[in-house]
C-alpha cells in the first residue's frame, strides 16, 4: 500500500498548501471589487499574497490546518480497514513533514501528542459507489471557521422565522450577521435544510464538496442560494469584518428529510482559505486524477 | 503603513486610532486559550516573558526545527480573538500589555482595558499564515511547550513589518462594534 501511503501525503500537502481554482477565481474577483485603498482591500491583497506564497513554499496556507475530513467514495467491496490506517499513517507523516498543524488534543486530558491521530481524527466518511476506483476528497477545516457554525431549530420566535423557506432564509442570514468576521471572511456557506441535529450538520459540509460556480439542480435552493449571497453582500460586513462589498463568496444549500417534530437548520462556515481537494485514484493507488 | 516599533510606550499606542494600517517590529509573544486560562487562574508567568509593554499575539503556529536544531516558523497567523474575552481585560490589566494582536475583535471588557491602560487591538489578516511567517525574522524562545502543546505554548517571536490594523483603540472606539450595528441595521431592510 505505499502508493497509497504516498498518494495520500500528497493530498493532505496539496490540500493544505493550494487553493482549490474555483475558489482562487472567486477570491481574486472579491479582490477587485473592493474599494481602492480600504482596509478591505488590502486585506484581500494579502489573502492574495498569501495564496501564492503558501503554493511557492509548499506550506500551509494557514496554520489552523483543522480538522482533517476524508470523504472517500469506493466501489463494492473494497478494504475500507486498510484504507483508513493508511490514512492515518498519512496524517501522521504530513504532521511531520509541516504540512499539518499539531492539532489534535484529547479532549480529557489536554493533551496533544503531536500526531494528529487519536480519537475521532482524522474523520473519516465512506460511501460505495458502482464505479471501479477509489475517490479521495480532503476538506481541511480550521477551527475559526467551525466555530462559528450555527444550529437552528424551527419555529424561531425571536427571528419570526417558520417552518418554510423564507423561515431557513432568516435564520442563514442570521448566522452571517453573528459571524461577522470572526470565521475569516469572506466565507462560504454549506447549509443543510432538515436531517437530525447530527446529519444536518454532517450534511451541510457536504455542500463544500460542491464548485463555488456550480448549480444547484432544485431550483427553489438555487434561488436561496443566489439571494443569500447576494443580501449577505449588501451587509457591509466585509473581508474580516473589516466593512466592505464580499461578506461571503458562495452559499451551497441541501436539504434532507426530517422527522414532523423536527425542523433543523444547520449551517456551517468555510473560511476563505477554503482547503478542500480531491483525486482520483489509478489501479496501484497512484493518483489519476485531481477533481478540483 | 504606520511603523510600530519596540518599545511599546503608552504616548505610541495611544496615539493610534482606528482603521489605522500599522507594521509592527519587535517581540511578540504568542498566547491563545490555554496561556489566558492559565494567567487567569493565578499561573506563574514563566521567566523571561516579557509582558510589561509588550504585544500578546493570539496565534498557534506551526514550528519546525530545522536541520541546525533551530526552531522555524512556517506558518503563524492569527487565531479567533473572542475566546479570550472573559481573560483578556484582566491580563492587560495585571501585566500591562500594550498590544494584543488576533482576529475577529474582541468585547466590551476588552474595549475599556484598552481605554483604561492605554492597549490597543491589533487585528492581523486570518488565515494569511505565509505573508504573516514571512515577518517571524527569528524564535527567540519558547515557554511551556511541554505543559500545554506546541500550538499553545508561548513562543517569543522577533518580527520585522508584522502588518496588522487597529480595530479597537485606546479611545473607546470599537470597529467590530460599529461593523456589527450597522449590519444588523443593513439586514432589517432586507427580512
Amino acid at each position: 500500500m505505499n502508493d497509497l501511503l504516498d498518494s495520500l501525503i500528497e493530498i493532505i500537502r496539496r490540500t493544505s498548501a493550494e487553493i482549490p481554482d474555483d475558489v482562487q477565481r472567486s477570491i481574486l474577483a472579491a479582490l477587485e471589487a473592493e474599494k481602492k485603498g480600504s482596509i478591505a482591500e488590502s486585506a484581500m491583497k494579502i489573502i492574495e499574497r498569501n495564496i501564492a506564497l503558501a503554493k511557492q513554499k509548499s506550506q500551509p496556507i494557514c496554520q489552523d490546518t483543522g480538522s482533517v475530513l476524508f470523504y472517500v467514495a469506493t466501489p463494492v467491496g473494497f478494504d475500507q480497514i486498510t484504507f483508513e490506517e493508511t490514512a492515518k499513517q498519512a496524517v501522521r507523516k504530513a504532521t511531520l513533514l509541516g504540512y499539518l498543524r499539531q492539532n489534535s488534543v484529547n479532549s480529557l486530558t489536554g493533551a496533544n501528542d503531536g500526531t494528529n491521530v487519536g480519537p475521532g481524527a482524522p474523520s473519516m466518511h465512506f460511501h460505495q459507489h458502482r464505479e471501479p476506483h477509489v475517490e479521495v476528497r480532503l476538506i481541511l477545516k480550521g477551527g475559526g471557521c467551525e466555530n462559528v457554525g450555527a444550529q437552528y431549530s424551527l419555529p424561531n420566535e425571536k427571528l419570526k422565522a417558520n417552518r418554510d423557506l423564507p423561515g431557513c432564509r432568516k435564520v442563514i442570514l442570521d448566522a452571517v450577521l453573528q459571524a461577522q468576521g470572526k470565521g475569516c471572511g469572506p466565507g462560504i456557506l454549506g447549509v443543510c435544510i432538515g436531517g437530525d441535529r447530527a446529519t444536518g450538520y454532517e450534511l451541510s459540509k457536504h455542500q463544500f464538496l460542491r464548485l463555488l460556480d456550480d448549480h444547484n439542480p432544485q431550483p427553489e435552493l438555487e434561488a436561496l442560494e443566489q439571494d443569500i449571497l447576494q443580501t449577505a453582500n449588501q451587509l457591509g460586513i466585509g473581508p474580516m469584518g473589516f466593512g466592505g462589498k464580499t461578506t461571503l463568496l458562495g452559499v451551497k444549500i441541501g436539504a434532507a428529510n426530517r422527522v414532523p417534530a423536527s425542523f433543523f437548520v444547520s449551517v456551517s462556515y468555510m473560511c476563505w482559505a477554503f482547503r478542500r481537494q480531491g483525486v482520483r485514484l489509478g489501479p496501484e493507488a497512484e493518483i489519476a486524477e485531481w477533481l478540483y | 503603513m504606520i511603523p510600530i516599533t519596540a518599545p511599546f510606550t503608552e504616548e505610541k499606542m495611544r496615539s493610534l486610532k482606528v482603521g489605522d494600517a500599522v507594521a509592527i517590529s519587535g517581540v511578540l509573544f504568542t498566547g491563545r486559550d490555554a496561556v489566558h486560562k492559565y494567567l487567569h487562574e493565578g499561573g506563574a508567568l514563566p521567566a523571561g516573558v516579557a509582558l510589561r509593554d509588550g504585544i500578546i499575539y493570539h496565534c498557534g503556529p506551526v514550528v519546525l526545527k530545522d536541520e541546525k536544531g533551530d526552531w522555524k516558523v512556517t506558518a503563524a497567523g492569527p487565531t479567533t480573538s473572542i475566546r479570550e474575552e472573559p481573560y483578556q481585560g484582566q491580563i492587560i490589566r495585571e501585566f500591562g500589555l500594550r498590544g494584543v494582536i488576533g482576529k475577529g475583535g474582541m468585547g466590551e471588557r476588552t474595549l475599556q482595558a484598552c481605554k483604561e491602560n492605554g492597549c490597543v487591538y491589533l487585528h492581523a489578516i486570518g488565515g494569511a499564515a505565509q505573508v504573516l511567517a514571512e515577518c517571524v525574522t527569528r524564535v527567540l524562545n519558547v515557554y511551556l511547550l511541554e505543559e500545554f502543546g506546541s500550538p499553545e505554548a508561548i513562543w517569543e517571536l522577533e518580527v520585522r513589518d508584522f502588518p496588522a490594523v487597529v480595530t479597537m483603540d485606546s479611545h473607546g472606539r470599537s470597529l467590530h462594534q460599529e461593523v456589527f450595528e450597522h449590519s444588523k441595521a443593513e439586514l432589517e431592510n432586507y427580512l
